[in-house]
Protein backbone atom coordinates (compact mmCIF):
# COMPACT_ATOMS: atom_id res chain seq x y z
CA UNK A 1 0.00 0.00 0.00
CA UNK A 2 1.42 3.87 -1.11
CA UNK A 3 0.91 6.37 1.15
CA UNK A 4 0.60 10.06 -0.36
CA UNK A 5 1.87 13.22 1.45
CA UNK A 6 3.35 16.75 1.33
CA UNK A 7 5.54 16.81 4.68
CA UNK A 8 6.92 13.81 6.28
CA UNK A 9 8.51 14.77 9.60
CA UNK A 10 11.10 12.83 11.73
CA UNK A 11 11.72 13.38 15.33
CA UNK A 12 13.96 11.55 17.32
CA UNK A 13 16.62 11.10 19.99
CA UNK A 14 18.89 9.48 21.48
CA UNK A 15 20.49 6.82 18.96
CA UNK A 16 18.34 8.10 16.02
CA UNK A 17 21.08 10.35 14.31
CA UNK A 18 22.85 6.75 13.57
CA UNK A 19 19.27 5.31 11.75
CA UNK A 20 18.87 8.69 9.27
CA UNK A 21 22.65 8.31 8.53
CA UNK A 22 22.03 4.83 7.80
CA UNK A 23 18.18 5.50 5.69
CA UNK A 24 19.43 8.67 3.63
CA UNK A 25 21.74 7.21 1.23
CA UNK A 26 19.00 5.03 0.01
CA UNK A 27 16.61 7.48 -0.46
CA UNK A 28 15.53 8.62 -4.10
CA UNK A 29 17.30 11.72 -4.92
CA UNK A 30 14.39 13.10 -6.09
CA UNK A 31 11.20 13.72 -3.83
CA UNK A 32 8.16 15.13 -4.28
CA UNK A 33 7.31 16.22 -0.96
CA UNK A 34 9.45 17.76 2.04
CA UNK A 35 11.52 16.07 4.83
CA UNK A 36 11.57 18.39 8.06
CA UNK A 37 13.70 16.63 10.68
CA UNK A 38 13.31 17.26 14.31
CA UNK A 39 16.49 15.76 16.04
CA UNK A 40 17.52 16.60 19.65
CA UNK A 41 21.26 17.44 20.03
CA UNK A 42 23.50 19.34 22.75
CA UNK A 43 23.20 23.21 21.49
CA UNK A 44 26.61 22.27 19.73
CA UNK A 45 27.95 23.84 16.32
CA UNK A 46 24.83 24.44 14.39
CA UNK A 47 25.59 23.74 10.92
CA UNK A 48 27.34 20.59 11.42
CA UNK A 49 24.59 18.56 11.46
CA UNK A 50 23.36 19.66 8.16
CA UNK A 51 26.55 19.44 6.87
CA UNK A 52 26.83 15.91 8.05
CA UNK A 53 23.66 14.81 6.62
CA UNK A 54 24.58 16.34 2.78
CA UNK A 55 27.32 13.97 2.61
CA UNK A 56 24.27 10.92 2.73
CA UNK A 57 22.54 12.41 0.47
CA UNK A 58 21.74 14.56 -2.63
CA UNK A 59 18.71 16.07 -1.55
CA UNK A 60 19.23 19.46 -0.44
CA UNK A 61 19.80 19.51 2.91
CA UNK A 62 18.95 23.26 4.60
CA UNK A 63 19.15 24.26 8.32
CA UNK A 64 15.79 25.78 8.76
CA UNK A 65 16.08 30.01 9.01
CA UNK A 66 13.14 32.06 10.40
CA UNK A 67 10.34 32.54 7.74
CA UNK A 68 12.05 30.13 5.50
CA UNK A 69 9.22 29.09 2.74
CA UNK A 70 8.94 25.01 2.58
CA UNK A 71 9.32 24.08 -0.73
CA UNK A 72 9.20 20.47 -1.99
CA UNK A 73 12.14 18.35 -2.96
CA UNK A 74 14.42 19.23 -0.07
CA UNK A 75 15.23 18.19 3.38
CA UNK A 76 15.08 20.58 6.28
CA UNK A 77 16.54 20.66 9.99
CA UNK A 78 15.00 22.14 12.91
CA UNK A 79 18.25 25.04 14.17
CA UNK A 80 19.60 23.74 17.63
CA UNK A 81 17.88 25.68 20.47
CA UNK A 82 14.74 26.59 19.07
CA UNK A 83 11.17 25.23 18.59
CA UNK A 84 10.23 24.51 14.74
CA UNK A 85 6.57 25.79 14.04
CA UNK A 86 4.85 25.88 10.34
CA UNK A 87 2.53 28.65 9.17
CA UNK A 88 -0.38 28.33 7.36
CA UNK A 89 1.55 29.93 4.43
CA UNK A 90 3.68 26.84 3.92
CA UNK A 91 6.96 28.64 5.93
CA UNK A 92 8.53 28.38 8.87
CA UNK A 93 8.61 29.94 12.81
CA UNK A 94 11.51 29.94 14.80
CA UNK A 95 10.22 29.74 18.97
CA UNK A 96 12.39 30.31 21.59
CA UNK A 97 9.74 28.87 24.29
CA UNK A 98 10.02 27.13 27.39
CA UNK A 99 11.32 23.51 26.45
CA UNK A 100 8.56 20.82 26.07
CA UNK A 101 9.51 17.67 27.60
CA UNK A 102 12.83 18.96 27.95
CA UNK A 103 13.51 20.00 25.03
CA UNK A 104 14.07 22.33 22.25
CA UNK A 105 13.80 21.58 19.62
CA UNK A 106 10.46 19.56 20.79
CA UNK A 107 8.99 16.94 18.19
CA UNK A 108 5.68 17.37 19.90
CA UNK A 109 5.40 20.97 18.82
CA UNK A 110 6.39 20.12 15.77
CA UNK A 111 4.24 17.28 14.71
CA UNK A 112 1.35 19.41 16.13
CA UNK A 113 1.97 22.29 14.11
CA UNK A 114 2.73 20.49 11.24
CA UNK A 115 -0.42 18.62 11.89
CA UNK A 116 -2.40 21.69 12.36
CA UNK A 117 -1.05 22.88 9.29
CA UNK A 118 -0.98 19.75 6.54
CA UNK A 119 -3.48 17.14 7.94
CA UNK A 120 -3.86 14.22 5.74
CA UNK A 121 -1.30 15.29 3.93
CA UNK A 122 1.37 14.19 6.56
CA UNK A 123 3.30 11.38 7.64
CA UNK A 124 4.98 11.78 10.89
CA UNK A 125 7.67 9.18 11.78
CA UNK A 126 9.14 8.44 15.54
CA UNK A 127 12.89 7.16 15.78
CA UNK A 128 15.02 5.91 18.94
CA UNK A 129 15.09 7.56 22.30
CA UNK A 130 15.06 7.71 25.47
CA UNK A 131 12.71 10.32 26.18
CA UNK A 132 8.77 11.14 25.98
CA UNK A 133 8.77 13.26 23.18
CA UNK A 134 6.76 12.85 19.91
CA UNK A 135 4.08 10.70 21.36
CA UNK A 136 1.89 13.74 22.02
CA UNK A 137 2.42 14.95 18.65
CA UNK A 138 1.46 11.69 17.20
CA UNK A 139 -1.50 11.55 19.12
CA UNK A 140 -2.77 14.96 17.29
CA UNK A 141 -1.22 13.77 13.83
CA UNK A 142 -3.36 11.19 13.83
CA UNK A 143 -6.37 12.90 15.09
CA UNK A 144 -5.89 15.27 12.37
CA UNK A 145 -5.90 12.54 9.83
CA UNK A 146 -2.04 12.16 9.28
CA UNK A 147 -0.15 8.82 9.06
CA UNK A 148 1.82 7.76 11.74
CA UNK A 149 5.30 5.29 11.97
CA UNK A 150 7.51 4.35 14.64
CA UNK A 151 10.97 2.81 14.57
CA UNK A 152 10.30 -0.40 15.54
CA UNK A 153 11.91 -0.22 19.33
CA UNK A 154 13.46 -3.91 18.88
CA UNK A 155 15.92 -2.04 16.59
CA UNK A 156 16.51 1.69 17.99
CA UNK A 157 19.65 1.95 20.54
CA UNK A 158 17.28 3.58 22.98
CA UNK A 159 13.53 2.22 23.25
CA UNK A 160 11.96 4.34 25.35
CA UNK A 161 10.80 7.03 23.05
CA UNK A 162 9.27 4.46 20.54
CA UNK A 163 7.53 1.76 23.11
CA UNK A 164 5.41 5.06 25.16
CA UNK A 165 4.49 6.06 21.45
CA UNK A 166 3.71 2.98 20.65
CA UNK A 167 1.85 2.02 24.44
CA UNK A 168 0.35 5.79 23.73
CA UNK A 169 -0.93 5.94 20.26
CA UNK A 170 -2.38 3.56 17.87
CA UNK A 171 0.04 3.51 15.00
CA UNK A 172 0.22 2.82 11.30
CA UNK A 173 3.24 1.47 10.95
CA UNK A 174 6.01 0.10 13.15
CA UNK A 175 9.21 -0.37 10.99
CA UNK A 176 12.83 -1.27 11.03
CA UNK A 177 15.68 0.70 9.63
CA UNK A 178 15.25 -1.29 6.09
CA UNK A 179 11.30 -0.93 6.04
CA UNK A 180 11.52 2.66 6.42
CA UNK A 181 13.59 3.26 3.56
CA UNK A 182 11.05 1.33 1.71
CA UNK A 183 8.49 3.26 2.74
CA UNK A 184 10.22 6.70 1.90
CA UNK A 185 10.72 5.48 -1.26
CA UNK A 186 7.17 4.31 -2.01
CA UNK A 187 5.36 7.69 -0.75
CA UNK A 188 3.68 9.36 -3.63
CA UNK A 189 4.25 6.62 -6.53
CA UNK B 1 -7.83 23.72 20.47
CA UNK B 2 -9.08 27.40 19.65
CA UNK B 3 -10.11 27.50 16.20
CA UNK B 4 -8.17 29.70 13.63
CA UNK B 5 -11.69 31.78 13.72
CA UNK B 6 -12.02 32.06 17.68
CA UNK B 7 -7.89 33.40 17.46
CA UNK B 8 -9.48 36.04 14.80
CA UNK B 9 -12.41 36.84 17.26
CA UNK B 10 -9.85 37.61 20.21
CA UNK B 11 -7.13 39.41 18.62
CA UNK B 12 -9.73 41.96 17.42
CA UNK B 13 -10.98 42.19 20.59
CA UNK B 14 -7.27 42.76 21.97
CA UNK B 15 -7.01 45.41 18.99
CA UNK B 16 -9.95 46.97 19.93
CA UNK B 17 -10.14 47.51 23.49
CA UNK B 18 -6.78 47.65 24.62
CA UNK B 19 -4.89 48.68 21.66
CA UNK B 20 -2.70 45.97 21.56
CA UNK B 21 -2.71 44.42 17.84
CA UNK B 22 -1.43 40.76 17.53
CA UNK B 23 -2.48 40.38 14.29
CA UNK B 24 0.91 40.81 12.29
CA UNK B 25 2.71 38.19 15.11
CA UNK B 26 3.37 34.76 13.78
CA UNK B 27 0.59 33.08 13.99
CA UNK B 28 1.69 29.42 14.69
CA UNK B 29 3.19 30.37 17.64
CA UNK B 30 0.25 32.75 18.45
CA UNK B 31 -1.77 30.01 18.51
CA UNK B 32 -0.06 27.86 20.76
CA UNK B 33 0.72 30.42 23.24
CA UNK B 34 -3.36 31.01 23.04
CA UNK B 35 -3.76 27.36 23.74
CA UNK B 36 -1.41 27.05 26.09
CA UNK B 37 -2.95 29.80 28.04
CA UNK B 38 -6.67 28.48 27.83
CA UNK B 39 -5.89 25.07 29.13
CA UNK B 40 -3.31 26.43 32.03
CA UNK B 41 -6.24 28.58 32.95
CA UNK B 42 -8.90 25.71 33.27
CA UNK B 43 -11.01 28.04 30.51
CA UNK B 44 -14.93 25.40 30.05
CA UNK B 45 -15.48 27.39 26.68
CA UNK B 46 -14.04 29.75 24.48
CA UNK B 47 -17.37 32.18 25.51
CA UNK B 48 -15.95 32.43 29.17
CA UNK B 49 -12.33 32.93 27.24
CA UNK B 50 -13.41 35.80 25.52
CA UNK B 51 -15.45 37.18 27.85
CA UNK B 52 -12.39 37.60 30.77
CA UNK B 53 -10.35 39.11 28.49
CA UNK B 54 -13.34 41.69 27.31
CA UNK B 55 -14.42 42.81 30.66
CA UNK B 56 -11.29 41.78 33.14
CA UNK B 57 -8.51 44.41 32.66
CA UNK B 58 -6.86 42.52 35.20
CA UNK B 59 -6.73 39.53 32.89
CA UNK B 60 -4.90 41.27 30.14
CA UNK B 61 -1.90 41.63 32.26
CA UNK B 62 -1.50 37.73 32.63
CA UNK B 63 -2.44 37.66 29.11
CA UNK B 64 0.67 39.21 27.78
CA UNK B 65 2.84 38.13 30.01
CA UNK B 66 1.65 34.55 28.67
CA UNK B 67 1.10 35.05 24.99
CA UNK B 68 4.82 36.79 24.99
CA UNK B 69 7.82 34.56 25.42
CA UNK B 70 10.06 35.86 27.70
CA UNK B 71 12.86 33.02 28.19
CA UNK B 72 15.96 34.76 27.78
CA UNK B 73 19.47 34.14 29.04
CA UNK B 74 23.04 35.94 30.39
CA UNK B 75 25.67 36.12 27.66
CA UNK B 76 23.58 33.81 25.59
CA UNK B 77 25.45 32.27 22.25
CA UNK B 78 28.94 33.77 23.75
CA UNK B 79 30.30 34.14 20.16
CA UNK B 80 27.78 37.09 19.51
CA UNK B 81 29.24 38.66 22.73
CA UNK B 82 32.52 38.35 22.27
CA UNK B 83 32.16 39.85 18.64
CA UNK B 84 30.14 42.73 20.77
CA UNK B 85 33.53 42.81 23.08
CA UNK B 86 36.35 42.96 20.33
CA UNK B 87 34.71 44.23 16.69
CA UNK B 88 31.60 46.68 18.37
CA UNK B 89 32.63 48.43 21.57
CA UNK B 90 36.16 49.51 20.65
CA UNK B 91 34.40 51.48 18.24
CA UNK B 92 31.90 52.98 20.10
CA UNK B 93 34.50 53.72 22.20
CA UNK B 94 35.59 56.42 20.40
CA UNK B 95 32.41 58.25 20.89
CA UNK B 96 31.85 60.72 24.10
CA UNK B 97 28.99 59.13 24.75
CA UNK B 98 26.94 55.80 23.80
CA UNK B 99 23.73 55.33 23.38
CA UNK B 100 22.36 51.76 23.33
CA UNK B 101 18.81 50.15 22.61
CA UNK B 102 17.69 46.92 24.04
CA UNK B 103 14.42 46.35 22.44
CA UNK B 104 12.26 43.49 23.55
CA UNK B 105 14.41 42.94 26.29
CA UNK B 106 12.40 40.57 28.51
CA UNK B 107 13.92 40.29 32.26
CA UNK B 108 16.86 41.83 31.34
CA UNK B 109 19.55 39.30 31.16
CA UNK B 110 20.67 40.74 28.27
CA UNK B 111 20.75 44.38 29.34
CA UNK B 112 23.01 43.17 32.34
CA UNK B 113 25.30 41.11 29.97
CA UNK B 114 25.79 44.23 28.11
CA UNK B 115 26.45 46.54 30.84
CA UNK B 116 29.27 44.17 32.11
CA UNK B 117 30.79 44.21 28.74
CA UNK B 118 30.66 48.26 28.99
CA UNK B 119 32.18 47.92 32.18
CA UNK B 120 34.82 45.92 31.40
CA UNK B 121 36.15 47.94 28.43
CA UNK B 122 36.07 51.26 30.69
CA UNK B 123 32.79 52.83 28.55
CA UNK B 124 29.71 52.26 31.41
CA UNK B 125 30.08 55.67 32.57
CA UNK B 126 29.30 57.25 29.59
CA UNK B 127 27.06 55.25 28.24
CA UNK B 128 23.22 54.80 28.45
CA UNK B 129 21.19 51.23 28.15
CA UNK B 130 17.99 51.81 26.95
CA UNK B 131 15.99 48.54 27.63
CA UNK B 132 12.42 48.68 26.28
CA UNK B 133 9.34 45.84 26.18
CA UNK B 134 5.53 45.52 25.79
CA UNK B 135 5.08 43.58 28.85
CA UNK B 136 5.22 45.61 32.16
CA UNK B 137 5.49 42.43 34.17
CA UNK B 138 9.53 41.51 32.71
CA UNK B 139 10.58 45.64 33.11
CA UNK B 140 9.63 45.55 37.13
CA UNK B 141 11.71 41.67 36.96
CA UNK B 142 14.66 43.62 34.91
CA UNK B 143 14.59 46.96 37.08
CA UNK B 144 15.30 44.63 40.38
CA UNK B 145 18.30 43.10 39.17
CA UNK B 146 17.25 39.89 41.14
CA UNK B 147 18.18 36.69 38.90
CA UNK B 148 17.72 33.11 39.99
CA UNK B 149 20.69 31.87 41.96
CA UNK B 150 20.45 28.88 40.13
CA UNK B 151 21.19 30.13 36.65
CA UNK B 152 24.89 31.22 37.55
CA UNK B 153 26.64 28.31 36.89
CA UNK B 154 25.61 28.74 33.34
CA UNK B 155 25.70 32.56 33.22
CA UNK B 156 29.01 32.44 34.22
CA UNK B 157 30.13 29.76 31.73
CA UNK B 158 28.71 31.97 29.01
CA UNK B 159 30.76 34.50 30.14
CA UNK B 160 33.93 32.81 29.92
CA UNK B 161 32.91 31.70 26.72
CA UNK B 162 32.67 35.40 25.73
CA UNK B 163 35.77 36.30 26.65
CA UNK B 164 35.03 37.12 30.28
CA UNK B 165 38.03 37.55 32.62
CA UNK B 166 36.72 38.11 36.06
CA UNK B 167 35.37 36.33 38.38
CA UNK B 168 31.62 36.45 37.41
CA UNK B 169 30.59 36.16 40.72
CA UNK B 170 32.07 39.13 41.86
CA UNK B 171 29.34 41.13 39.55
CA UNK B 172 26.69 39.92 42.46
CA UNK B 173 25.79 39.78 45.66
CA UNK B 174 23.95 36.17 46.75
CA UNK B 175 21.08 35.32 48.59
CA UNK B 176 18.79 32.94 49.61
CA UNK B 177 18.15 31.28 46.21
CA UNK B 178 18.14 34.98 44.06
CA UNK B 179 20.99 36.95 43.28
CA UNK B 180 21.79 40.38 42.68
CA UNK B 181 23.62 42.28 40.41
CA UNK B 182 26.14 44.91 41.53
CA UNK B 183 23.91 48.50 41.70
CA UNK B 184 26.74 50.54 39.65
CA UNK B 185 25.75 48.19 36.80
CA UNK B 186 22.06 49.32 36.46
CA UNK B 187 23.26 53.07 36.98
CA UNK B 188 23.28 53.64 33.23
CA UNK B 189 19.92 51.86 33.00
CA UNK B 190 16.64 53.34 31.64
CA UNK B 191 13.44 50.48 31.82
CA UNK B 192 10.12 51.76 29.59
CA UNK B 193 7.23 50.00 27.88
CA UNK B 194 7.67 49.82 24.30
CA UNK B 195 5.57 48.18 21.70
CA UNK B 196 7.32 47.65 18.28
CA UNK B 197 4.29 47.34 16.63
CA UNK B 198 2.41 50.89 17.33
CA UNK B 199 4.86 52.87 19.42
CA UNK B 200 7.50 55.19 17.17
CA UNK B 201 11.25 56.17 17.16
CA UNK B 202 11.94 57.79 20.32
CA UNK B 203 15.88 58.39 20.09
CA UNK B 204 18.87 57.76 17.88
CA UNK B 205 21.12 55.25 19.14
CA UNK B 206 24.62 54.12 17.79
CA UNK B 207 23.66 50.39 18.82
CA UNK B 208 20.10 48.84 18.64
CA UNK B 209 19.95 45.10 19.75
CA UNK B 210 16.42 43.15 19.31
CA UNK B 211 17.19 39.33 19.40
CA UNK B 212 14.66 36.48 19.01
CA UNK B 213 11.66 39.43 18.82
CA UNK B 214 11.45 38.82 15.33
CA UNK B 215 10.36 35.67 14.78
CA UNK B 216 7.75 36.22 16.31
CA UNK B 217 6.62 38.35 13.83
CA UNK B 218 5.35 37.89 10.05
CA UNK B 219 7.35 39.68 7.58
CA UNK B 220 5.45 42.54 7.22
CA UNK B 221 5.92 43.22 9.92
CA UNK B 222 9.66 42.92 10.52
CA UNK B 223 9.77 45.03 7.62
CA UNK B 224 7.82 47.58 9.51
CA UNK B 225 10.27 46.73 13.22
CA UNK B 226 13.47 47.50 10.87
CA UNK B 227 12.36 50.41 9.27
CA UNK B 228 11.30 51.89 12.82
CA UNK B 229 15.03 50.42 13.51
CA UNK B 230 17.14 52.30 10.73
CA UNK B 231 14.90 55.48 11.72
CA UNK B 232 16.47 55.35 15.06
CA UNK B 233 19.98 54.57 14.02
CA UNK B 234 22.82 57.46 13.23
CA UNK B 235 25.32 56.56 10.34
CA UNK B 236 27.85 54.08 11.10
CA UNK B 237 25.81 53.16 14.23
CA UNK B 238 25.30 49.07 14.45
CA UNK B 239 21.89 47.16 14.55
CA UNK B 240 22.04 43.69 16.51
CA UNK B 241 19.84 40.26 15.51
CA UNK B 242 19.33 37.16 17.22
CA UNK B 243 21.08 34.34 16.11
CA UNK B 244 18.43 33.01 13.67
CA UNK B 245 17.47 36.68 12.41
CA UNK B 246 18.62 38.31 8.88
CA UNK B 247 18.42 41.64 7.64
CA UNK B 248 19.03 40.02 4.42
CA UNK B 249 15.78 39.79 2.91
CA UNK B 250 14.64 43.44 4.20
CA UNK B 251 14.04 46.44 2.48
CA UNK B 252 16.90 48.56 4.37
CA UNK B 253 19.31 45.68 3.92
CA UNK B 254 21.74 47.62 1.30
CA UNK B 255 22.01 50.46 3.69
CA UNK B 256 23.81 47.85 5.97
CA UNK B 257 26.81 46.02 5.65
CA UNK B 258 27.43 42.50 8.02
CA UNK B 259 30.41 43.20 10.35
CA UNK B 260 31.51 39.91 10.39
CA UNK B 261 30.46 36.00 11.17
CA UNK B 262 27.77 37.32 13.96
CA UNK B 263 24.15 38.80 13.05
CA UNK B 264 25.74 42.61 13.91
CA UNK B 265 24.77 44.89 10.79
CA UNK B 266 26.35 48.45 10.62
CA UNK B 267 24.40 51.09 8.56
CA UNK B 268 26.82 52.57 5.68
CA UNK B 269 24.26 54.90 3.66
C1 LIG C 1 12.29 35.65 23.69
S1 LIG C 1 12.29 37.24 24.42
C2 LIG C 1 13.87 37.85 23.92
C3 LIG C 1 14.72 38.27 25.07
C4 LIG C 1 16.16 38.64 24.72
N1 LIG C 1 16.22 39.71 23.75
C5 LIG C 1 16.94 37.42 24.24
O1 LIG C 1 17.18 37.26 23.06
O2 LIG C 1 17.28 36.59 25.09
C6 LIG C 1 11.12 38.18 23.45
C7 LIG C 1 10.65 39.47 24.10
O3 LIG C 1 10.00 40.29 23.11
C8 LIG C 1 8.95 40.98 23.75
N2 LIG C 1 7.99 41.48 22.75
C9 LIG C 1 7.05 40.77 22.08
N3 LIG C 1 6.30 41.58 21.30
C10 LIG C 1 6.78 42.84 21.48
C11 LIG C 1 6.42 44.12 20.97
N4 LIG C 1 5.41 44.26 20.11
N5 LIG C 1 7.12 45.19 21.36
C12 LIG C 1 8.15 45.07 22.24
N6 LIG C 1 8.53 43.89 22.77
C13 LIG C 1 7.85 42.78 22.41
C14 LIG C 1 8.39 39.97 24.70
O4 LIG C 1 7.63 40.58 25.73
C15 LIG C 1 9.65 39.26 25.21
O5 LIG C 1 10.10 39.83 26.39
Amino acid sequence: MNYSCKILAIGGSAGSLEVLLKVLPHLKEEISFSIIIVLHRKNSSDSALSDLFSTRTKIPVYEVEDKQSIVPGNIYIAPADYHLLIEKNISFSLDFSEKVNYSRPSIDVTFESAADVFNTDLICLLLSGANMDGSNGLKVAKENGAVTLVQDPETADSKIMPSIAIKNNEIDHILTPDQIVTFINSINV
Amino acid sequence: MISDNDIDLILNDLHEIYGYDFNYYSRASLKRRINRLYSLDKFLSINEFRSKIISDKNYIKRFIEEITVNVTEMFRDSSFYKELRTRILPVLGTHPFIRIWHAGCSTGEEVYSMAILLQEAGLLHKSLLYATDINPGVLEKAQSGIFPLSHMKQYSENYIASGGLQDFSSYYTANYDGVKFKPELQKKMIFSTHNLVSDSSFNEFHLIICRNVLIYFDKELQERVFNLFDESLANLSYLALGSKETLKFSGIQHKYKQVDREKIWRKIK
